[in-house]
Order: structure tokens, then sequence, then C-alpha cells
């Protein structure tokens, strides 16, 4: 075990080692006290959750020390008063970044104020939003941060005990935390009697698996304690009643991975970026049809043109941009003409989708709205959990509704039925999976509406995507060379050599091998 | 279709298994991670093991069954030799992930879920493995395949020693 006096030691020593190896790998420019990584990609960036990630090894602890980790953990331990701590924390206005943006600081508040014999501190490592990886990236490479984070926490609430959730699918994040702490207990950071300050906190491991609805906190908790993952009525609230009944924090990856950076750099710092009520950074993981896919830091506020254009390169081979979906199964689609939209809490809430965990996937021409409101609804009905009829039942309904539009098969009046589903399952479903669930329909409706009203009323889809939509023809200029009909796996098209040929459009089943076959793109799909 | 379990020929397993449930005994919600541990040992949930786990952690087989089956990772019929795991996330799907997961299905003659006669293939769709960048990924077993073509769909099938039916 080391004292606080070793620890500075430790960091003094390997700094200029970490320095070294850095330099050597190229990678990085050090600018005083600060290391960052070199290329286009980073300089518009800003990260702090990240800051150390592809900078340091995750495997040894020295690394994380030398940049200052643990530092945060000792100057409280020593210096300051679980009271003082909270304050720091709600005046610093970090929101939670996993989802709804509650200030952290305001929920450490509820739990601290809760006189119990025992608090229970959880990371929710559940990252089960489609397209988001930026908890999976902090955890693989700076599992210590979520582990200082932690640690702080836990000694602001009161608690001793704290638990990781996370994922069974990210076997290797797993590996990391488990290395991370064993290493830390074996440092005295973790454990019993904290570098000899007489806090005692302790971290265990507890692996979800494959429950979406276990990234809901009730649902999580009722996971922890060996049960089905549903969530469970509120109020009370989980910082007053949570896991086996105790006062319990739940907070994000990335949330935690800001908590020892805000601690050493202090508030004031910290509320300088970004903006005035959404202060600090955002992670996102900028996906789909982007020329330059990955994980992003930005203050909050930047616009969505600055990330996909700016950071990303644009859209994939020179298209046109269509839509960004942020917030996964929970949030929306916000069209192309919203583009200079600053993300943040506030103006995302108010063009009708969320932040969410931080998932932006990008959406070309060739992508179908319906369909897109088709596949996250049977995500949704995939994952309820099936306590609550709005969400059990209602969504389902949506589903089918969703179906028969990209089938070609919906009729008129469902538009309106769909949208009134949606609503009734926004106001009545009991937590936030059920609550959300609709918002992928109600944003694409709200910006794309006539793309419903051409596959309901015109029976096309506009984008090709829909295969049921879409017809198969051949133009005058085939030259009968005869490759599509050997390709046709129901023998539809007919024609001789080198006449033009025909496909049978009853039994088409629009598989397309012949568009693919066709050497003078002589067919077309409309 | 019936799959046996043979209790001599997983005698070695049980007593691995035996000694988590051991390990576990005092934890708090200890059935979690003693199914994970069920899951990992035999590839998936065996009746008699469950039956096990119910005299040992005290908890009856009716919850047991009532958790395992609302997770996705616990399966009840075991998995085959190569797990091939059609990412279904968003950024996989924009990407073209349904029809690589159906030229999958169409090529081994079975559905995502189902395992294929010969034990040798098992098809699964995940949600989001996170690794969006690569979209659209597959994985085999523990191996990665980002950024998959569909002409690519037979070659992993034949390279997993598969046959094209």
């Amino acid at each position: 075990m080391i004292t606080m006096e070793m620890l500075e030691k430790i960091r003094k020593e390997h700094r200029p080692i970490l320095e070294e190896r850095l330099l050597k790998e190229g990678k990085v420019i050090i600018k005083g006290n600060e290391i960052v990584l070199k290329g286009d990609y980073y300089k518009k960036q800003y990260r702090i959750a990240l800051k150390n990630c592809g900078i340091i090894n995750p495997g040894d602890i020295r690394d994380y020390i030398a940049m200052d980790g643990y530092a945060a953990l000792a100057n409280i331990l020593r210096d300051k008063q679980p009271k003082e701590v909270i304050d720091d924390m709600k005046a610093s206005n970090l929101r939670g970044r996993g989802g709804a943006g509650f200030p952290t600081g305001r929920k450490w508040e509820e739990s601290f104020k809760k006189s119990s014999d025992k608090k229970y501190f959880i990371c929710n490592a559940d990252e089960g939003d489609p397209g988001a990886f930026m908890d999976r990236s902090i955890l693989e490479n700076d599992p210590h941060a979520v582990l200082e984070g932690m640690a702080i926490g836990g000694y602001a609430v009161g608690s001793d005990q704290g638990f990781i959730y996370v994922r069974a699918e990210y076997p290797t994040a797993v590996a990391s935390l488990e290395k991370a702490i064993a290493e830390a207990k074996e440092y005295g950071l973790l454990g019993e009697n904290i570098l000899g300050t007489g806090f005692n906190f302790d971290i265990e491991l507890r692996l979800g698996s494959g429950a979406f609805v276990c990234g809901e906190g009730t649902a999580l908790m009722e996971s922890i304690e060996g049960k089905r993952g549903m969530p469970r009525k509120k109020p009370p609230r989980t910082s007053h009643v949570g896991l086996w009944q105790k006062p319990t924090i739940l907070n994000n990856v990335e949330t935690l991975a800001n908590v020892p950076v805000i601690m050493n750099r202090g508030v004031e710092w910290f509320r300088s970026i970004g903006t005035e009520r959404s202060p600090g950074t955002k992670v996102f993981a900028l996906v789909g049809k982007v020329v330059n896919a990955g994980l992003v830091e930005v203050p909050m506020g930047t616009s969505l043109r600055e990330i996909i254009y700016d950071i990303g390169g644009g859209v994939q081979d020179g298209k046109v941009l269509k839509a960004v979906q942020t917030g996964g199964p929970s949030g929306g689609c916000i069209p192309a003409s919203l583009i200079e939209t600053p993300v943040d809490f506030e103006s995302l809430d108010k063009i009708g989708s969320i932040m969410g965990s931080g998932g932006m996937v990008v959406m070309d021409e060739n992508t179908c709205m319906v369909d897109i409101a088709r596949f996250f609804l049977e995500f949704t009905v995939d994952e309820s959990c099936g306590k609550c009829t709005p969400c059990r039942i209602g969504n389902k309904r949506m589903l089918e509704i969703l179906t028969s539009m990209t089938d070609g098969t919906a009729e008129e009046r469902e538009i309106s039925e769909l949208k009134e589903l949606a609503e009734i399952i926004e106001d009545t479903s009991l937590c936030g999976l059920g609550q959300t669930s609709p918002n992928p329909v109600l944003s694409t409706m709200r910006y794309f509406y006539e793309e419903y009203e051409a596959h309901v009323l015109d029976r096309i889809c506009p984008s090709g995507v829909c295969k049921s939509l879409l017809k198969y023809n051949i133009l005058d200029n085939c030259i009968g060379c005869r490759k599509c009909a050997k390709v046709c796996p129901t023998s539809c098209i007919s024609g001789k050599v080198k006449e033009v040929h025909v496909i049978d459009q009853d039994r088409c089943i629009k598989c397309g091998a012949c568009y693919d076959a066709c050497p003078s793109e002589a067919i077309t799909i409309g | 279709m019936e799959f046996m379990f043979d209790k001599e020929k997983n005698k070695e397993k049980i007593e691995r298994f035996r000694q988590i449930i051991q390990d576990h005994k005092e934890t708090k919600g200890a059935l979690m991670p003693v199914l994970q541990g069920a899951q990992e040992i035999f590839g998936y949930l065996p009746a008699e093991m469950l039956q096990l786990i119910s005299e040992e952690l005290d908890i009856p087989l009716s919850e047991i069954y009532g958790v395992a089956t609302f997770y996705s990772q616990f399966s009840f019929i075991p998995k085959g030799e190569n797990i091939i795991s059609i990412c279904l996330g968003t950024a996989c799907y924009v990407k073209g992930a349904q029809d690589i997961l159906e030229d999958f299905e169409k090529l081994l003659g079975i559905k995502a879920g189902q395992t294929t006669g010969d034990m040798k293939f098992s098809i699964s769709s995940t949600r989001c493995i996170g690794d969006c960048s690569m979209a659209p990924v597959v994985t085999v077993n523990e191996d990665i395949y980002p950024r998959l073509k569909k002409e690519q769909v037979k070659e992993i099938i034949l390279k997993y020693g598969g046959e094209i039916k």
C-alpha cells in the first residue's frame, strides 16, 4: 500500500518515462503539462473524458498516475469534506452523459442527505445503444478514470461499496476493468483504508447478460439482485431507495470519467467549456455514412455541421446528407436542414431528438426514414421487458403498422393511428425505455411526413430501400445478353438473345440479382 | 431437435461448475454470476445444471427459468462449434447488415438463433458490439470481420469448414 507522498513520487518518476515512450511512438504532441494526440482528426476536438485514451497503457497503473491519475482522489481525501465535494460537483453542473442529462451533483446530494447504514455506488457500463461505443472505449483504454470517479463519488455520498455493471458483450472491457481493480487494490487506491486516510471503498464487477432495458437504473438494480431486469416504479428515487433497498447512486461511464478531471482542474475551468446550461464536452460515436467514423469529443454546443463535416469529413461517396440520428432507439432523426443546430441537451430536445448516450448515425439519400423507424421499433419490441402494457403491446402494434407500411399494405388511416399510438405510449409507459420508444417514429413523422405518405398513398419507397415497394424494369438499351435471365432465381425474365428482355412483375421476388448482373445498366429500380 | 446432456462426458466441467457455485454462495445476488458461469462452461444452460443451481442456492427452479429466459445471452440449446454473429446495430444496419444475415441464413439453411444439424454452425444476430466505425461487422467465435461485403459470406463459411447448401 502506498501513501500520498509515494503516489506523488511515482507520478514524478513515471511521467518522463511515459513522455519518452510516447515521443518515440510519434503519435502525440506535448505542450507543457498537456499531452494530446496528433492528427487533423483530433485538431478540432477537446478531450476530457477521452483524454487518456490512446495515450496511456491501460494495463499499467503508473501510466494513469503519471497523467495526474488518483491526484484528485488523494487531494479530496486529504483536504475536503464530503459536503464540499458535492458542492463542487453541483457548481460544475456536470450533467449525466448516459441519457437524460440529470445534474450529477444534485443526484449525489440526494443520496448524501439520506442516512443509512449502507449505501451503494454503481457505474452503469451497460452501454446497449446500437451505434454508441464511447463507454467501451473508456473502459478499455482508461479504466482507472472510472474507478477514481467512483471512489470520489463514494466518498462524497458516504458509500463503501461500488459495483460496475458491465455488458458481457465487451470481454476486453471486462478484462481491462478486472486488471485495473486488482492493480488499484494492490496500490491501496481501492479497498480498505485508502492512502492511509481511513476511507474504505471496494468495487465489484457484475456482468450484464444482454438485456437493453438494464440500462434503465431500476432494472439494472433488479438484475444485480439476481432477478429479471424489470424496472421499478419511481418514486422513490434510487438515490433514496435503490439496490437492496439502500440509497444508491448510478452514474454512467463517461460521467464518471469527467469527475477526476473536474476535481483536478477546478469548477471554473470546467464551466468555461461548453454552454451555460450544458457545460463541458460530450463524446459522440460518429458512425453510419460518414467518411471518418469514430469517437469525437467536442465542447457542448458544437454544431452538427462541425462534427459531421469538419471532423467527420462529410458524407461518404460524395452523397447528400439526408438526416442525422442521435440518441439511439430513444432518440430522433434530425433532417439535414437543421444541421446548424448546436448539440447540447436543450437544443436537441427542442427539435425532437435527444443527446442520449451520444450515438450519432449519419444517413444519406439511400436511407428510408420509414424503414429506420421500423428498425428502431423492432429493437424496442425485442428489448421491452413486458412489465407495462403500453410498451409491451403498444410498441408491438406500432411495429405492425410500420411493417405494413414498408410492405406496401398499409391503409391511409394508419398514418394517424400510428401517431396517436406513439403519443399515448410516450405518456403512459413505466420507464424510460417505453417513454422514449416512440421518438424515432414521432421525429421521422415530423420531418419526413412525405415519405410516410409516399409509402402508404403512392405505395413507393422514394429512397429505394423497401423491397416490396420496388419494381425492377428493363430499359430499351438492353443488349439482350441473357446475363440477367441466367441469375434470376425465379426465372421470371424472358427474351431472346440480342432482344430487349422483360421482367414478369408478378413472379419477381425483388432480389436484385438481375440488377447486379446487368453489364449495360439497362435495369432500373423504381 | 433434442440434445442430450451426458453427465459422464461432462464430469470435469460439472466439477468446475460446482466450484463456481461454491464461490458465489455467499454473494448477494448470486444467481446471475452462477448462470453466467454455466453458460460459459457448457456453452448453454443444461436442465440438469439448473436443477443443481436450484438445490445449491435454494432458489425455486421456476424462478431460475424466469430469470434465464429474460436475458438474451442465455441459451437452452447447445451452440454450434462456430458461432456466427451478425451485428444489427444501427450503423451496421444502415450499411446493409440485414442482407448479410439473410445470406448466411440462406447458405447454411438455418435461421438466426438456430444451430445446424451437424452442430458446426450457429447464427445469431447481435445488437451492437460497439465496433460501429467498422460497420458492417460480423464475428465468428473470436474473429472479427469488419466492413464485411456480401461476397465474403461464402468465403467465411468455407473457411470454418462449412459446406454450401
